[in-house]
């Protein structure tokens, strides 16, 4: 007969190359084993994620950088502490919004009307969130909830792209929306702190994210149905904007030139 | 606003911007994803880049106008270029950065 399991020790396998480790029982529940034998997850993180992390998150980082600080400076104007900004950055993590939040402070709009905004400025990340889902199939329910806090434009581009290419790590994506979302609480304090000493527009700092965002489009490009697509989304975006006012343009350019892009290469498909 | 003001505040914006991020993956990642499904989320990603970065070349922020000939459309011409020939993310952020730096000078 087997010896009876160490009560506090619980062995937790990992697939595809089934390794396993013993851990707490506590860890074993964190990590989403308390009743599957082992997830589709490669393994547990290690400091290679950290560096891979790390490093696929530097342009993010310095695109953040005077974002931050321009908000934090911003939130200072309107009258709001640093700590409220901290608060804010850790709890909501979306640039946007925070701009129009602070602003509609500043206005003097009630809480209700802000939480709403945020609500339909950020809706377009649901978007995000289903095409990461390709990528994250059958990975435990704790690690997804903890990912999501990190899904943002920048992150999101940086990640399809490495998750595309293959060999990209769960763990190294959850790093890299990490590294971003310290950058962001970093500078968006620093900013409310002593953002007015900064100068503006040093370096072609605030190219940083744009210039990113063109490369990466540039890694999405896989052929015509592609190029067509991205064509089609810029047009509609850019006449979506003039003509509708608030946020809408981004996710209703980017539901409209999917789908024909979508119709595209069905149609390629079958003829 | 006192402490408890900006907490319920930012405790609304944070469950309305967390939300939309997690349910879909929480939901599509444990779903056998129809291909058709699967082919449309593909073209997401340009579709979002796309949609994001048009009217930072092509609009005006304030007045919400066209205007072709912007600083960021003529550096995103030789930035776009360096990103098809290269494909370096590093190189392309920081040239993007140098040629708007000069940018402000030149225009």
């Amino acid at each position: 007969m087997l010896p009876e399991p160490d009560t506090d020790k619980t062995t937790v396998r990992f697939s595809p190359e089934n390794i396993s480790y013993n851990v707490s029982k506590q860890t074993a529940v964190l990590l989403g084993f308390k009743n599957k034998k082992y997830y589709n997850m490669p393994h547990l993180p290690t400091k290679k994620n950290l560096s891979e992390g790390a490093s696929a998150a530097w342009p993010i980082c310095i695109g953040y950088v005077p974002i931050g600080l321009a908000l934090g400076v911003l939130a200072q104007k309107a009258g709001i502490p640093w700590w409220a900004v901290a608060m804010m950055s850790l709890l909501v993590f979306a640039g946007s919004a925070q701009f129009i939040c602070v602003a509609m402070i500043a206005a003097g709009a009630s809480i209700p009307a802000i939480i709403f905004t945020t609500f339909v400025v950020n809706l377009r990340h649901t978007l995000m969130s289903s095409a990461l889902a390709v990528y994250l199939t059958g990975v435990n329910r704790n690690f997804l909830a903890l990912f999501s806090y990190g899904i943002t434009d920048e992150s999101f581009a940086i990640n399809m792209t490495r998750f595309r290419s293959g060999s990209w790590d769960h763990y190294s994506a959850l790093a890299t929306n990490q590294f971003a979302n310290a950058t962001w609480i970093l500078a968006t304090v620093t900013g409310a702190l002593l953002g007015q000493f900064v100068p503006q527009g040093a370096f072609g700092i605030d190219y940083a994210l744009t210039g990113m965002f063109i490369c990466l489009l540039v890694f999405q490009l896989h052929g015509g149905v592609y190029i067509f697509t991205g064509l089609l989304a810029a047009g509609i975006s850019v006449g979506w904007y003039l003509f509708i006012p608030g946020d809408s343009y981004i996710v209703g350019a980017s539901i409209c030139a999917a789908t024909l892009g979508f119709l595209l290469q069905r149609r390629r498909r079958i003829s | 606003m006192n402490f408890n003001d900006y907490l319920l505040l930012f405790c609304g914006m944070g469950a309305v911007t967390y939300l939309p991020r997690a349910l879909p993956l929480l939901y599509l990642a444990h779903k056998k994803l129809p291909q058709g499904l699967v082919d449309w989320l593909g073209l997401i990603p340009v579709s979002i880049l796309s949609a994001l970065l048009a009217p930072l070349l092509f609009c005006e922020g304030a007045s919400r106008s066209l205007h072709i000939g912007k600083p960021e459309f003529l550096v995103a011409i030789p930035t776009l270029a360096f990103a098809l020939k290269t494909k370096s993310l590093a190189g392309t952020v920081l040239l993007g950065m140098a040629l708007y730096w000069v940018a402000g000078y030149v225009l």
